[in-house]
C-alpha cells in the first residue's frame, strides 16, 4: 500500500499562470474552497515570460479600434478555422478585464494623456498590446498572484498531477506527487480546471521550459476528453540562434513593432518578397511606409515583418534553406538601424526593450542599439488542446474545464501576438465562474483506491527498472525527432517516420531508469513528464497527417496551398475504447450572420 | 572553443551530511552556469535537485551561490568566472535546503501574505478608470520589475547571519512594501506595520542587496530609505509628537 494526503475542494485548478490564478480568483469570489496547484513555485509559471503584451481594443492609441477590427484580426489570423464565438467572447471581453487587472494594482505604461498605452504587433491592424516595456507578464502574473493570496485560495506549490480521476463519466478529482518530498497527494473535487500551458518541450529548440510537457493536453486526454487543432504548433519566428545555451530563447515581436527589421546576409530586406494575398492590402509597399506606420502614421500600412508568425517564421526557413542566412543558421534582426531616423535611438531602444538589451548583452555579448541580432523559428505556442464550450470552457466531460494555452479554438491555425495573454483573462474568468456554478450543483464524486493504488505503483515502477536507459536521453532523443520530422516545415513521409518511432519511444520511456529516493529527484520528474509529452507528440503528428493542405502554422510541402474542403474542418483527437488514438474530422459550426458580415467587410 | 572545467556543486539532502561533488564538462562557447548544471545532470548526476524555468533572467527560479555569491544561474556565464579554478554552485544560505541546489522559500511568501494587498481609490475618470501620468509611475514601475529570485534575502545579514525571520521581512519586502506605499491609486496605509511587523529599523543599510539584484534595482536608496523616512515622519517627527500628545 502506497499512502497519500488528501485534499477536498469545491474547485480544482491545476495550473497557476495566468488562466489558472484568473480562474481562481473567479472561483474564489463566488465563496468556493479553491485549491490551486503548480510544477514550479507560484509565480514562475510561462506567464511570467510573456514580454511583448495582452491584445485588447482599448482604443487609446488608435480611436478607430473596436471588438469588431480585434475580433476580425483574429479570425483572419487564424485562417478561420478558430471558434468563432470563443473570438468574439475574447474581442468584447478584453478591454474590461486589462482594466480589472489595473484596479488590481497593474501598472501599465501610460499614453500623453495618462491612460493604457498600446503598441503594435504582428496581425493587429491597430497598435492594441497594453504593455509594460517588454515584461508583461511579469505585471500580470504578479498582479494576479498578489492579488489571488488575498481570496482564500490554497496554493500547492512545487506538486504535480499525473492523472484525472472520474466517477461515473463526470470528474471527481486529481492525482498526483508532492515534487519536494515526493509523497502523493490526492485531490477531490467535482469540478478541476486544467491550466496547464503548452507543449513546447517535445521539441528541441523551443521557447518554453521544462514544464511545458503538455500535462493538461495528456491528462485530458488519458481521461477521454476530446483535443482538437493539435496540428496547430505556432513557431515563433525570432528566437535566439546563439550561443548554443540559449538556442530557442525568445525575442519579442515587440522588436519588430518598435521598428525592427527583417535581412538576409545580402543585407536584403527579405519580407518585402513574399507578401501573402489575404494581407496585401493592408502591407506597406516600401520600408518608408513601414517604418511610418511603426511611428504611428495613421495613413501608413504595416512593414512585411509584422505579417503573422506563421509567415514570417516560414520566410526565415527559407533564406536559411536557401544560403541566405547569418554564420548560426539564423537571419538578422536590426533595430539598431532606427538611430538613422532618430536622435537618441540608443536610449529609446532600452526604454522600450530593456529585456531584450539585457538578454542579448548578457548571454550573447551583443549591443542591439549598435549592431543586429541573429534569430530563427523556435517552438513556441499550442494553438491546440482541449475542446470547450466556448461560453463556459467546459470540456466534453463534465465538471472537466480548460483554460488558456491547454484549450484551443480562440486562435485556430495559427495565434496572433498578445492574444495569449488576453485569453488567459478572458476565459480563465469565465472557466473559474462556471466551474464554481458547476461545483455548487454537482456534489464530489467517489474515488477509487485501486486504482489509485495502480496509478501510484506506474509512478515509482521507474525506480525498479533494471537496466532501462535514462530518462534525459529518452527526452532528448525525442525532441530531435518531433524536431525533424514533425517540424516547421512537414511532409506525409517524414510525419509517417514520426508515427513509426513515436511507437518505439512510447516503450522506451515507459522503461526508463531513475536512481536515488523520491524527494526532489529531477530524474524521476523528467521520467513521468515524458509520459505526457509523447502522447501530445503522437497527438501533434496524427493530427498533422491527417491535415492534408498548408494553412497557419501547419505547412506541408507536399500540400503547399489552403484546401477548401479542409479548410471547413476541425480535427479531434480522442482515445478510442481500444485504447488507440483516433482523429476525426469534425465541420466547422457556421459563423453566425452578423459576425460573417463583419468578417466580409474587412476582408 | 572547447575547455574543460570543474564544478563543485553541493549534494546532500536536509537529513544527511552534505558536501560538494566534483564534477568535469567540456564547455562550449557562450556556456553560462545553469547549461553546465543541465548538462552534469543529463549525463552524470541524473537525481540532482535544481530549479529552473526561463532560461533568460525572467523567472527567477535559478538562484544559487555561485563561487560564494548569490545569483542566477541561467545570466551567469562561464566566461565571467576565473579560468582554471573549479566553479562552485551552492544552495542559498539563509533558507533550509530540501536537497542539492533547492532550498525551501516558502517563508517567503507567508511573509508576503501578511501585507494587506494594494487597494485603489474610486476611479475618476470619466470611463471609469484613472489617468496616471508616466512621470508618477516610473520609480513603481523600476519596483515591479523584481522577479522574485531572493537573492537579496539570501545576502541580507540580518536574515542570513541573524537569522530574525521573525522580526524582519528582508528587502524583497521592502521593495514590495515600497511599491504599495508609491502606487499612485493605493490608499491603504502600511506605515506603522512597515515599523513594526516588517521590521524596517533592522536594515542598516550595507547595500548587499542592491549589490546582488539581477535586476538592478536599486533597493537600499529607491525603497528602503525612503520607507525609513516615512516612518520617521510619522512616528519621530518633533511636531507630529506635540499634536499626538495633546490629541
Ligand atoms: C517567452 C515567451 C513570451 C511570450 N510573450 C507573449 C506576449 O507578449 N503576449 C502574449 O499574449 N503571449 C505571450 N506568450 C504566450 C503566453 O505567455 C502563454 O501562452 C501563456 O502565458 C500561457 O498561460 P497559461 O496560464 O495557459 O499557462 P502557464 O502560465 O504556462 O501556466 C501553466 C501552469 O500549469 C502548471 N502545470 C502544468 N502541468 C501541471 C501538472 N501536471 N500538475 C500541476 N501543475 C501543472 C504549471 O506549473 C504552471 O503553473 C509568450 C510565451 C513565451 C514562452
Amino acid at each position: 500500500m502506497i499512502g497519500y494526503d488528501e485534499w477536498h475542494y469545491d474547485v480544482l485548478v491545476i495550473g497557476a499562470g495566468g488562466a489558472g490564478l484568473r480562474a481562481a480568483i473567479e472561483a474564489s469570489a463566488t465563496g468556493a474552497r479553491v485549491g490551486v496547484i503548480c510544477k514550479s513555485l507560484l509565480g514562475k509559471a510561462h506567464t511570467v515570460m510573456a514580454e511583448g503584451g495582452i491584445a485588447a481594443a482599448l482604443s487609446n492609441v488608435d480611436e478607430r479600434d473596436n471588438w469588431q477590427v480585434h475580433f476580425t484580426d483574429t479570425m483572419r489570423g487564424g485562417q478561420y478555422i478558430n471558434n468563432w464565438r470563443m473570438a468574439e467572447l475574447h474581442a468584447r471581453e478584453a478591454p474590461k478585464c486589462v482594466h480589472e487587472l489595473e484596479s488590481w494594482g497593474a501598472l501599465f505604461d501610460r499614453t500623453e494623456d495618462g491612460r493604457i498605452l498600446q503598441r503594435n504587433f504582428g496581425g493587429h491592424k491597430y497598435p492594441r498590446l497594453a504593455h509594460v516595456g517588454d515584461r508583461t507578464g511579469l505585471e500580470m502574473i504578479r498582479t494576479l498572484q498578489d492579488h489571488g493570496i488575498h481570496m482564500g485560495m490554497e496554493v500547492h506549490m512545487e506538486c504535480t498531477i499525473i492523472s484525472l480521476l472520474k466517477d461515473e463519466g463526470r470528474i471527481a478529482g486529481a492525482f498526483g506527487y508532492d515534487r519536494q518530498r515526493g509523497g502523493f497527494i490526492l485531490f477531490h473535487a467535482p469540478a478541476v480546471i486544467l491550466a496547464t500551458g503548452g507543449v513546447g518541450r517535445a521539441y528541441r529548440i523551443t521557447s518554453n521550459s521544462w514544464e511545458y510537457s503538455g500535462d493538461g493536453h495528456a491528462l485530458a486526454y488519458q481521461a477521454g476528453a476530446a483535443l482538437v487543432d493539435m496540428e496547430f504548433l505556432q513557431f515563433h519566428p525570432t528566437g535566439m540562434v546563439w550561443p548554443p545555451g540559449v538556442q530557442g530563447i525568445l525575442v519579442t515581436e515587440g522588436v519588430r513593432g518598435e521598428g525592427g527589421i527583417l535581412l538576409n546576409n545580402k543585407n536584403e530586406r527579405f519580407m518585402f518578397n513574399d507578401i501573402p494575398p489575404l494581407y496585401r492590402n493592408q502591407t506597406a509597399d516600401s520600408p518608408e511606409e513601414g517604418w511610418r506606420y511603426t511611428q504611428g502614421d495613421r495613413d501608413a500600412r504595416r512593414p512585411p515583418e509584422l505579417l503573422t508568425r506563421d509567415h514570417v517564421a516560414r520566410c526565415i526557413v527559407r533564406e536559411i534553406r536557401e544560403g541566405r542566412g547569418s554564420p548560426h543558421k539564423g537571419v538578422y534582426l536590426d533595430i539598431s538601424w532606427i538611430r538613422e531616423k532618430m536622435p537618441d535611438a540608443p536610449g529609446f531602444i532600452r526604454r522600450k526593450l530593456p529585456g531584450m538589451y539585457h538578454q542579448f548583452k548578457k548571454l550573447a555579448g551583443i549591443d542591439i542599439t549598435k549592431e543586429p541580432m541573429e534569430v530563427g523559428p523556435t517552438t513556441h505556442y499550442m494553438m491546440g488542446g482541449v475542446m470547450v464550450d466556448a461560453d463556459t470552457q467546459m470540456s466534453t466531460i463534465p465538471g472537466l474545464f480548460a483554460a488558456g494555452e491547454c484549450a484551443a479554438g480562440l486562435h485556430g491555425a495559427n495565434r496572433l501576438g498578445g492574444n495569449s495573454l488576453s485569453d488567459l483573462l478572458v476565459f480563465g474568468k469565465r472557466a473559474g465562474l462556471y466551474a464554481a456554478e458547476f461545483a455548487s450543483q454537482n456534489k464530489a464524486g467517489k474515488t477509487d483506491d485501486v486504482n489509485i493504488q495502480s496509478l501510484a505503483d506506474d509512478a515509482v515502477s521507474f525506480f525498479r527498472q533494471a537496466d532501462g536507459e535514462n530518462p534525459y536521453a529518452v527526452m532528448t532523443a525525442l525532441q530531435e525527432m518531433m524536431q525533424d520530422f514533425a517540424g516547421i516545415v512537414r511532409t506525409e513521409s517524414e510525419l509517417l517516420q514520426a508515427k513509426e518511432s513515436l511507437i518505439q519511444f512510447r516503450q522506451r520511456a515507459r522503461k526508463v531508469r531513475v536512481e536515488g529516493n523520491r524527494e526532489y529527484n529531477n530524474a524521476w520528474h523528467t521520467a513521468l513528464d515524458l509520459q505526457h509529452m509523447i502522447i501530445v507528440s503522437e497527438a501533434i503528428t496524427l493530427a498533422a497527417i491527417y491535415r492534408k493542405e498548408s494553412r497557419g502554422a501547419h505547412f506541408r510541402i507536399d500540400y503547399p496551398d489552403p484546401d477548401p474542403v479542409n479548410g471547413k474542418m476541425n480535427q479531434v483527437i480522442r482515445k478510442g475504447s481500444d485504447g488507440r488514438m483516433h482523429v476525426e474530422s469534425i465541420p466547422l459550426k457556421p459563423v453566425r450572420p452578423d459576425l460573417q458580415q463583419l468578417i466580409d467587410e474587412m476582408k | 572553443m572547447i575547455m574543460n572545467a570543474e564544478f563543485q556543486i553541493w549534494r546532500g539532502g536536509k537529513d544527511s551530511a552534505g558536501r560538494f561533488e566534483s564534477y568535469s564538462i567540456e564547455t562550449t562557447e557562450g556556456m553560462v552556469v545553469l547549461d553546465a548544471v543541465h548538462h552534469i545532470q543529463s549525463n552524470q548526476a541524473p537525481d540532482l535537485a535544481v530549479r529552473w524555468n526561463c532560461k533568460a533572467g525572467k523567472c527567477g527560479s535559478c538562484s544559487a551561490e555561485i563561487n560564494g555569491t548569490p545569483k542566477l544561474m541561467c545570466m551567469t556565464r562561464l566566461s565571467e568566472l576565473p579560468v582554471g579554478q573549479p566553479v562552485t554552485i551552492a544552495p542559498l544560505k539563509a533558507f533550509p535546503l530540501i536537497r542539492d541546489l533547492v532550498t525551501d522559500v516558502s517563508w517567503n511568501f507567508r511573509v508576503k501574505k501578511k501585507i494587506p494587498p494594494f487597494r485603489p481609490r474610486k476611479p475618476d475618470a470619466p470611463d471609469g478608470t484613472w489617468r496616471i501620468a508616466q512621470e508618477d509611475i516610473d520609480r513603481v514601475q523600476e519596483f515591479r520589475k523584481c522577479i522574485e529570485c531572493f537573492l537579496c534575502q539570501d545576502v541580507c545579514h540580518v536574515l542570513r547571519d541573524h537569522q530574525q525571520f521573525e522580526s524582519f521581512s528582508g528587502p524583497r519586502y521592502m521593495v514590495y512594501l515600497a511599491a504599495l506605499e508609491m502606487h499612485p491609486l493605493d490608499v491603504e496605509d502600511r506605515i506603522p506595520l512597515i515599523k513594526k511587523e516588517n521590521g524596517i529599523g533592522l536594515c542598516n543599510i550595507t547595500k548587499c542587496c542592491t549589490a546582488v539584484c539581477p535586476e538592478e534595482i536599486r533597493i537600499t536608496d529607491n525603497a528602503i530609505i525612503p520607507l525609513k523616512e516615512r516612518v520617521v515622519d510619522r512616528f519621530y517627527d518633533p511636531i507630529r509628537k506635540l499634536f499626538n500628545l495633546f490629541k
